[in-house]
């Protein structure tokens, strides 16, 4: 199936099969493998990117839904002035230990602060009901977003 | 490679459906998920995928003659989102999936996997939807107790797609909605309880009772709820292990790996002397306080 649409703001049209994963396109097709493959069911966020600005999990996204989508991962987020707060911020907090879940929290941090941009720790802990991480406990994530979302003022 | 239909109206759709045997797939976070193969596979899917999710029909959500009309491809997301969407139903969606999940997650699809666990089921069953099938024939409408038949289950034709649920504009004083799960956030439902009323001078005007992921389908009784109406919170409460004895006659769960039958009979129970003790009796207590002058 023909399918275009907007990969970190490059337009693009390929041909491919519509019930392929969007975590595998995005990792197999296009390389960039800061989307993770974690429970490949929805249950633990390594696999967020942001659809039409929103966080998705692309585990759980056929290529057919994403015509005429934008779709942001990590690697064009990277340059954004918001993407710099939160790395700052997050390696501030010890929010990263392994690394493995950060690309997903990252992406879900940006999808909260987008639509909240001063949660409290409960609009917080929901926000990121979605990520799972092996490592950190969580608190010091938290932590991170609290002092993006500080620091941030005016970037979201 | 499987084969894929985009088309971009409902009509097209409709018409697609007719002419193959094509499995509808809207946010696909159901299907993606029934259908996975495994680490860095493709789902095995093996009929045509008729993709739905973008259908600007489906995507409306209205008031009309004091109903709300959800297009079937509305996701979760924007249901939270609406100003038209009860509080109580808010309550419901905030406690399913994940943030991500919802973004992609359409209440259409939550219908037609007609899972027990289903969440929006208990408040759709309790508010009397009603669910309109379109196929190129025309329409039915029918009540969403009809649609679910059973298990993962529902009376959807080959050729029909769901495009609207419609739900009475009717809100309650009285709301209590508890999900029972692993934990907080992202846990399938080991029991859903969901109660509404509308008290007025120490009577029950009306009330709606409902059980989730505690039997073939959703639990509710017209019966026993009609029974309820006119007595007043005080005798109900008196009279509360005979309606739960009634209600026991119907909740029949199933050990799975989630929880054991026992546990969601004990809990389902439970939450419904909840509801009479603490919700409804708490609640009429401080009207009439309040009648009286008593409070502020
Ligand atoms: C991590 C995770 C957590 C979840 N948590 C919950 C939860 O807490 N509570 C809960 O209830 N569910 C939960 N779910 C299940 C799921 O997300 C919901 O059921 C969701 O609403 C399904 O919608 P969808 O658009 O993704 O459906 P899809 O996967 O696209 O479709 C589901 C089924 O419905 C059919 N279908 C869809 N739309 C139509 C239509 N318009 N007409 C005819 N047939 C149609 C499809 O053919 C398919 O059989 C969870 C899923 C995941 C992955
Ligand atoms: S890999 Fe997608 S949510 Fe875990
Ligand atoms: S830092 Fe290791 S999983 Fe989160």
């Amino acid at each position: 199936m023909k399918i275009e649409f907007t990969l970190n703001n490059e337009f693009k049209s390929i041909n491919v099969d519509p019930a392929q994963r969007l975590l595998d396109l995005l990792r197999e097709d296009f390389g960039l493998t800061s989307v993770k493959e974690g429970c490949g069911e929805g249950e633990c966020g390594a696999c967020i990117v942001l659809m039409d600005g929103r966080a998705v999990n692309s585990c759980l996204i056929p290529a057919g839904n994403i015509i005429g989508k934008s779709i942001v991962t990590l690697e064009g987020f990277r340059k954004t002035a918001r993407y710099k707060m939160i790395e700052k911020c997050f390696l501030d907090a010890g929010s990263v230990q392994c690394g493995f879940c950060t690309p997903g929290f990252v992406m879900a941090t940006e999808s909260l602060l987008n639509e909240n941009p001063h949660p409290t720790d409960e609009e917080i802990k929901a926000g990121l009901s979605g990520n799972l991480c092996r490592c950190t406990g969580y608190n010091m994530i938290i932590d991170g977003v609290k002092l993006a979302a500080k620091r941030g003022n005016g970037l979201w | 490679m499987v084969k894929g239909f985009r088309p971009e109206t409902l009509k097209e759709a409709l018409k697609l459906r007719a002419q193959y045997d094509c499995l509808p797939i809207a946010g696909g976070t159901d299907l993606m998920v029934q259908k996975a193969r495994g680490f860095a596979l493709k789902p095995d899917f093996r009929k045509p995928l008729l993709f739905i999710g973008h259908l600007p029909e489906l995507q409306r959500l209205e008031v009309i003659n004091r109903q709300i009309h959800i297009g079937a491809g509305v996701i979760l997301t924007d249901l939270l989102n609406s100003e038209t969407i009860p509080d109580i139903f808010k309550e419901i969606l905030a406690l399913m999936a994940s943030p991500p999940s919802r973004n992609l997650a359409s209440i259409g699809g939550n219908i037609c996997n007609a899972s027990p666990a289903g969440d929006t089921l208990p408040y759709l069953y309790a508010m009397d939807a009603q669910v309109v099938l379109q196929s190129t024939d025309g329409e039915r409408i029918i009540p969403i107790a009809g649609f679910i038949t059973g298990p993962k289950q529902t009376d959807l034709k080959n050729s029909e797609l769901l495009t609207k649920i419609i739900i009475p504009q009717t809100e309650f004083d009285i709301n209590m909605y508890r999900k029972i799960g692993q934990r907080k956030g992202m846990s399938l439902t080991k029991a859903a309880f969901l109660g509404m009323a509308n008290v007025a001078d120490g009577k029950i005007q009306d009330i709606r009772i409902a059980f989730g992921s505690v039997a073939q389908t959703v639990v509710r009784s017209g019966k026993i709820e009609q029974s309820i109406v006119g007595k007043s919170t005080k005798d109900i409460v008196k009279n509360i292990s005979e309606i739960s004895r009634q209600y026991a006659a119907l909740i029949r769960p199933i050990d799975d790996a989630r929880s054991s039958a026992a546990y969601r009979k004990k809990v389902s129970l439970r939450l419904l002397e909840e509801f009479f003790v603490s919700n409804l009796a708490k609640v009429s207590n401080l009207r009439k306080a309040q009648s009286k002058g008593d409070i502020e």
